[in-house]
C-alpha cells in the first residue's frame, strides 16, 4: 500500500519520541490499544498547573507506519494547548491531515483515545474533572 | 530521535530493490524464458490440432515439458495434467476426487495450516455434504501423526495436506503420511508447490498419489500448474470441473498454455539438474541471515520447525516490532509479513496463530523467501538494514520499553479495539 507523503514523513521522523516521569502530578499518562490487534500507543502529556497548557507531550508506539504518524502528529498538535483545546481534536482532523486511507481509520481513532486518556489520567490525579464539574453546576 | 529510515548504504554489487519473496513467486530464470520465445512467436500452434505441423510441433513441446516434469518427481509423463496454476489443481484434486468417490464416503481430512486454496476448496465441500476434519498443527507445524490416525473413519475417502508450507517452510512428514493412508485405502493429495523442485520429492518413495504443482514459484512462468494423478497402485479417478473440448484425458478441458508448459518443463529441468547444490547454498545462506540477526536482537522468535523446513525459508518475529512499520523502514527490500496491517482481511496470519503464538508474535513477524538469485551480499545487506531498523523501532516501543523495565504484559489489562 502506499503512504501519503505525510506519513511517511512522520514515520521518518517520529516528532516528539519519549518517556515522561509517569509518577509526577504533572505528568498524564494514555496506554491505548493492544498488543493482539497490533497497535499500542502511549501518549504522556506534561501540563503547567497554572495554566492548565499542555507544555510537553511525548509517546511511544507499537503498531504500523499509520499508527506511529498519527500518534506522532498528535504529540505536535496537542503540545501548547490547554488540556480543554486539545480534548477538541478530533480523529476526523487526523485523517485529513494524514490523507489516511478507510483501512486506517482506527489508527487515528486510537490516537484520539490516546489524547483523552492522557488527559484523563492528568485529570484524576489532579481532581480537576470534579473541580470543573462542580464549577459548571455552580453557574 | 534520529529518523528511522534505515541509513544503512547497499554495498557495490547490491542493486535495489532486492527481491527476497520467493515462496510468493520466483523471478523467470532466463533459461527458461530462453526455451519459451518460440512458443510465444513463431510455434504458435494449437497442440490439440492434429492435421499439421504447428500442432504437431506444439504437441511435441508439451510432450517434452510433460517429461521433464514428471521426472523431476519420480512420475510418469501420463500421470502429468496441465492446469493454470496450483490453485486450479487443489481445486481440480479435492473437487474431482470428492465428487468420483462420493459414493465411497463424505469424509476429507485435511491440516490448518494448508493453503486458502485447500481450506476453502474444503470449506466449500462442507456446504455440498462433505465432512471435513481440520487437524491441528504442533508448535513447531507439523502434524501429529497420532491425530491423522485418529481422524481417520471409514468414510475417510481423502487426506490432503501440504508438502511443504508456503508462510513458515515447514515440511509435513509426507511420506508416513501417504503410507498411512495407503494402509487405509485413502486417497493422498499433496499441495507440493513449494517443495518440489526445493527438496527431495517423489511420488513413489513419498507414496503420493494426486500432487499439486506450479510454475511460477520454481522459476518458471505464471499461469501454468499441473497436477500429478497416479494411473497404478493405486489408480485415482478424477471427475472433471471444467467441461469442454476433452484435454487432458478428459480431466482438465481448454486449450494448452504450450509457452506456460514449455516453460514450466524447462524450469523443472533446471531443478532437477540444480536442486542439490541449490538448497546447500540457500540453506547456507539462510543460515547467515539468521545468525545474524540472532546476535545482534534479543527477543526474535524463529516461527515453525528448523529441522524440517525449505532450505530458502526464514520466518522470524521481532516481538514488540510490528510487521508492517517493519517493513516500511526497508523498503527497498522486498519480504513480507504476518501482519494483519499487510493483509487484506487485517486478521493476522493465520498459519502463525496456528502455532500456538499470540497474535502479537504474528504481527511482528517477517518471512524471507531466499531463491536462487539472492546473493551473500545482499543477504548481509538485508540483515543489517532489518537489525538498523528493529532497533529504532524499539525505541519507540512502549511494550518494549515495558519489558525492559520488567513490567509483565500479559498482566496489564489491554482495550481491545
Amino acid at each position: 500500500m502506499a503512504y501519503s507523503d505525510k506519513v511517511v514523513d512522520h514515520y521518518n521522523n517520529p516528532r516528539n519520541v519519549g518517556t515522561l516521569d509517569k509518577s509526577s502530578d504533572e505528568v498524564g499518562t494514555g496506554l491505548v490499544g493492544a498488543p493482539e490487534c497490533g497497535d499500542v500507543m502511549r501518549l504522556q502529556i506534561r501540563v503547567n498547573p497554572e495554566t492548565q497548557v499542555i507544555e510537553e507531550a511525548k509517546f511511544k508506539t507499537f503498531g504500523c507506519g499509520s499508527a506511529i504518524a498519527s500518534s506522532s502528529l498528535a504529540t505536535e498538535w496537542i503540545k501548547g494547548r490547554t488540556v480543554e483545546d486539545a480534548l477538541a481534536i478530533k480523529n476526523t482532523d487526523i485523517v485529513k491531515e494524514l490523507s489516511l486511507p478507510p483501512v486506517k481509520i482506527h489508527c487515528s481513532v486510537l490516537a484520539e483515545d490516546a489524547i483523552r486518556a492522557a488527559i484523563g489520567d492528568w485529570k484524576k490525579k489532579n481532581g480537576v474533572a470534579e473541580t470543573a464539574a462542580t464549577a459548571e453546576t455552580a453557574k | 530521535m534520529s529518523t528511522i529510515a534505515s541509513q544503512v548504504e547497499a554495498p557495490e554489487g547490491v542493486s535495489l530493490p532486492i527481491y527476497m519473496d520467493n515462496q510468493a513467486t520466483s523471478p523467470l530464470d532466463p533459461r527458461v524464458l530462453e526455451a519459451m520465445m518460440p512458443y510465444l512467436t513463431t510455434q504458435f500452434g494449437n497442440a490439440a490440432s492434429r492435421n499439421h505441423s504447428f500442432g504437431w510441433e506444439a504437441e511435441r513441446a508439451v510432450d517434452t515439458a510433460r517429461e521433464q516434469i514428471a521426472r523431476l518427481i519420480g512420475a510418469s509423463a501420463k500421470e502429468i495434467i496441465f492446469t493454470s496454476g496450483a490453485t486450479e489443481s487443489d481445486n481440480l484434486a479435492i473437487k474431482g476426487i470428492a465428487e468420483m468417490y462420493r459414493e465411497r464416503g463424505n469424509h476429507i481430512i485435511t491440516q490448518v495450516t494448508e493453503h486458502k486454496a485447500v481450506l476453502d476448496t474444503c470449506k466449500r465441500l462442507e456446504k455440498y455434504g462433505y465432512r471435513v476434519t481440520y487437524l491441528p498443527v504442533k508448535a513447531d507445524g507439523l502434524i501429529d501423526l497420532e491425530d491423522l490416525k485418529r481422524a481417520m473413519d471409514e468414510k475417510t475417502i481423502l487426506v490432503t495436506i501440504m508438502a511443504a508450507n508456503n508462510e513458515i517452510g515447514v515440511l509435513q512428514p509426507i511420506r508416513e503420511i501417504g503410507k498411512l493412508c495407503h494402509e487405509k485405502g485413502v486417497i493422498f493429495h499433496t499441495d507440493a508447490v513449494q517443495a518440489v523442485g526445493k527438496v527431495p520429492f517423489n511420488v513413489i518413495t513419498d507414496n503420493v498419489d494426486v500432487a499439486s504443482l506450479s510454475g511460477h514459484k520454481i522459476y518458471g512462468p505464471k499461469g501454468v500448474g499441473a497436477l500429478y494423478v497416479r494411473r497404478r497402485n493405486p489408480r485415482v479417478q478424477i471427475a472433471a470441473q471444467i467441461d469442454g473440448g476433452g484435454h487432458e484425458r478428459g480431466m482438465r478441458s481448454g486449450t494448452l498454455n504450450v509457452p506456460g508448459i514449455v516453460g514450466m518443463g524447462k524450469a523443472c529441468e533446471i531443478a532437477m539438474e540444480e536442486i542439490e547444490s541449490e538448497a546447500a547454498y540457500l540453506r547456507g545462506l539462510r543460515d547467515r541471515l539468521k545468525e545474524k540477526l540472532e546476535s545482534a536482537l534479543d527477543y526474535i522468535h524463529v516461527n515453525g520447525s528448523m529441522e524440517h523446513r525449505l532450505p530458502g525459508n526464514l520466518n522470524v518475529s521481532f516481538v514488540y516490532v510490528e510487521g508492517e512499520s517493519l517493513l516500511m523502514g526497508i523498503n527497498d527490500v522486498a519480504v513480507s509479513s504476518g501482519s494483519a496491517c499487510t493483509s487484506a482481511t487485517l486478521e493476522p496470519s493465520y498459519v502463525l496463530k496456528a502455532l500456538g503464538l499470540g497474535d502479537d508474535v504474528a504481527h511482528s513477524s517477517i518471512r524471507f523467501g531466499l531463491g536462487r538469485f539472492n546473493t551473500q551480499a545482499e543477504v548481509d545487506y538485508v540483515a543489517a538494514k532489518v537489525i538498523d531498523v528493529v532497533k529504532k523501532l524499539r525505541e519507540l516501543s512502549p511494550l518494549y520499553e515495558m519489558v525492559k523495565d520488567g513490567i509483565d504484559l500479559t498482566k496489564i489489562e489491554w482495550q481491545a479495539h
